[in-house]
């Protein structure tokens, strides 16, 4: 019995051992697993775009600050209550991933992700602006409470959180699942690998491009508001450019275009800065950056990769095909025939 | 009108510099197809270094020198060692190394030097030039300093032997290598050449912002603006662009969207250009065959 082999029975005991750990670890610890969902889901939602449709993205963080602050105003200004504000943020972040789409439809690699940068740059100014301040709090932020567990649960705030964000993380990546495996995400690898034999397939690329910004927003936006939540504060600068790099950088090291690559990465970014900032303050930095580097040249498919290379030749079905290179967009010199 | 000419010189002089970092990422997109995120990050290591030197006693311009040879020697380390095997990789993988440069840079010059904000010294005299009182002097000064830059940058790749080497080995790699170019050393050159023009640009804008880690995110962002709204395979346009952005965003500061959102005003011109002119002004539209 090679359980390794098979995804299903993997992911049912990382479920059954996360939901364990909710009695077994301290309420910090649980505060960092939470973290732990949410950036997992906002790399998957990176992922699909970047990892399945070959769009490199640098700017996701706007993404998961609009979600945020969805789910803060609503929660601080309107009393909407805490489970509700998700669709809500999905809805929005699904929109403002359409419409960014359009623009990213017409810029290929290098200047997507160019463009996408400066969005990153740009978003702690617009949270700031002026006009906004009213809803947003300007510099201040918002501060929002935690929710309570319901029906008289035997489970104080963070337990309760820690099984509600691991709950929509089980059922988005169960969707994500689906969804990658099937007709959809094998129309993204075509796209993302040769445009041109994809459309001639069949396949409308702008529509598909359009659709799959909009829903790595909406998952990545998801999560920005499952963040809030947890952290119950938010504010321009915790949205700065360096959280758009540090989702890059967990799903580089993680894996790219593997689900449990998310996950993998959303480990490394919650738990390296804490080991770096024994170090000094400018630590985390410098070892994100040196690990980055190192895992483009050593394993470009990132921790996932790494372990499927050691658990054995038989790639789990949804990993890309290991001639594909990753992510890239086709070039033109690389023409097939 | 007072008002708005000394919104467009200042304008200009920050321009200059804008368009010294889009010359600089130019240099580097035309030879390798490559933007160098970390443009902005090395700049302000390579500024840090000159308050260094200077702290130490050295006049002003003998730490610019020093500064712009270390500098020079650090890009081109760089390319020898971590660009020369990305040449031919997926877009992906040589973003995710410029990703990577940026974060060890930031956080390299923070742990050395401290995240305080530093004042930097200008070369310039305080005393009143004779524009009329409209561009301070570290800005004329610093206006002059990047036109006699973007001049010596002209003139090296139009007139000099190395120059044209230079050219020949970003144009056509191939046949350069075929001519006995080597081209390896021309694109690390090249880096070199890069890496002091952002130093320059960043000892140019210290005493304007001030110093501090993440001074030139900022200013990269312009510098992005430029070199795609002149075409980003066209040195003269990134100048052009440069200088053209940096009026943009001191008019639009002034009088039309407030000092807070001057950055944004960089995305919509990024994103403009993009969608409206992908070439740029005065860039090459690509036609790519599949």
């Amino acid at each position: 019995m090679r359980a390794e082999r098979n995804p299903l029975l993997i992911g049912l005991a990382v479920v059954v051992v996360a939901v364990a750990l909710a009695f077994l670890l301290s309420n910090y610890h649980l505060f960092q697993l939470t973290m732990v969902v949410a950036y997992a889901i906002a790399i998957l939602g990176l992922d699909m775009l970047t990892g399945y449709t070959g769009q490199i993205s640098l700017g996701h963080g706007a993404f998961y600050a609009v979600g945020a602050y969805v789910a803060a105003i609503l929660m601080a200004n309107f009393n909407v209550p805490y489970w509700a504000t998700l669709p809500v943020s999905a809805v929005v972040c699904a929109g403002f991933g359409f419409a960014f789409g359009f623009p990213a439809l017409r810029l290929g690699g290098l200047y997507l992700a160019l463009a996408t940068f400066a969005l990153a740059i740009a978003v702690p100014q617009l949270l700031k602006y002026k006009l906004l301040e009213d809803w947003t709090g300007g510099v201040q932020g918002i501060v929002i409470s935690k929710p309570d567990a319901p029906f008289g649960l035997p489970l104080n705030q963070d337990q309760w959180l820690y099984l509600f964000t691991l709950a929509v993380g089980v059922v988005l990546f169960v969707l994500a699942r689906n969804l990658l495996g099937g007709r959809i995400g094998r129309a993204m690898r075509a796209v993302r690998d040769h445009g041109v034999a994809a459309e001639a397939m069949g396949i409308d690329i702008a529509l598909l491009k359009t659709r799959s910004f909009a829903l790595s927003a909406m998952y990545t936006g998801i999560a920005g508001a499952l963040g809030a939540i947890a952290v119950q504060f938010v504010a321009p600068d915790s949205f700065a450019v360096f959280l758009s790099i540090t989702l890059f950088v967990g799903l580089v090291v993680g894996g790219i275009t593997s689900l449990s690559g998310a996950v993998f990465g959303a480990i490394f970014i919650v738990f390296l800065p804490n080991f770096a900032d024994q170090i000094s303050k400018a630590a985390p930095g410098a070892i994100y950056g040196v690990i980055l580097i190192a895992f483009l040249y050593l394993a470009p498919k990132g921790f996932a990769g790494l372990l499927r290379r050691l658990v054995g030749p038989r790639a789990p079905h949804l990993a890309a095909p290991a001639s594909s290179t990753p992510a890239a967009p086709p070039r033109p010199a690389r023409a097939k025939n | 009108m007072q008002a708005l000419l000394h919104q467009i010189f200042s304008g200009i002089a920050t321009g200059g510099i804008y368009a010294s970092v889009a010359l600089a990422l130019v240099m580097i997109y035309q030879a390798t197809h490559h933007v160098n995120f970390a443009q902005g990050e090395m700049a302000t290591f390579s500024t840090y270094i000159a308050l260094t030197l200077i702290n130490y006693g050295l006049s002003y311009w003998l730490a610019f020198l020093i500064t712009l040879v270390v500098s020079f020697i650090i890009g081109l380390i760089i390319e020898r060692v971590l660009m020369r095997p990305m040449a031919s990789a997926p877009v992906l993988s040589s973003v995710g190394v410029f990703i990577g440069l940026l974060l060890i840079f930031n956080s390299v010059t923070g742990w050395l030097f401290s995240y305080t904000v530093k004042a930097f010294p200008s070369p310039f005299p305080e005393a009143m030039p004779a524009l009329g009182g409209w561009v301070s002097p570290h800005e004329a000064g610093a206006t002059a300093v990047t036109l006699i830059v973007l001049l010596l940058v002209y003139g090296f790749f139009r007139f000099t032997r190395l120059g044209l080497a230079m050219r020949a080995a970003a144009y056509n790699p191939v046949s350069a290598r075929l001519v006995g170019i080597r081209v390896g050393w021309m694109l690390a050159l090249g880096w070199g050449l890069a890496a002091a023009i952002g130093a320059i640009a960043g000892m140019m804008i210290a005493p304007i912002v001030f110093l501090d880690p993440n001074m030139m995110a900022g200013i990269l962002l312009y510098a992005f603006a430029g070199a795609l709204l002149g075409g980003i395979d066209n040195p003269l346009g990134a100048v052009i662009g440069g200088f053209a952005v940096g009026v943009i965003e001191n008019i639009a500061g002034a009088y039309l969207v407030g000092a807070e959102l001057k950055l944004t005003l960089a995305l919509v011109i990024i994103l403009g250009v993009l969608v409206l002119k992908p070439a740029g002004l005065l860039g090459r539209a690509v036609v790519s065959r599949v």
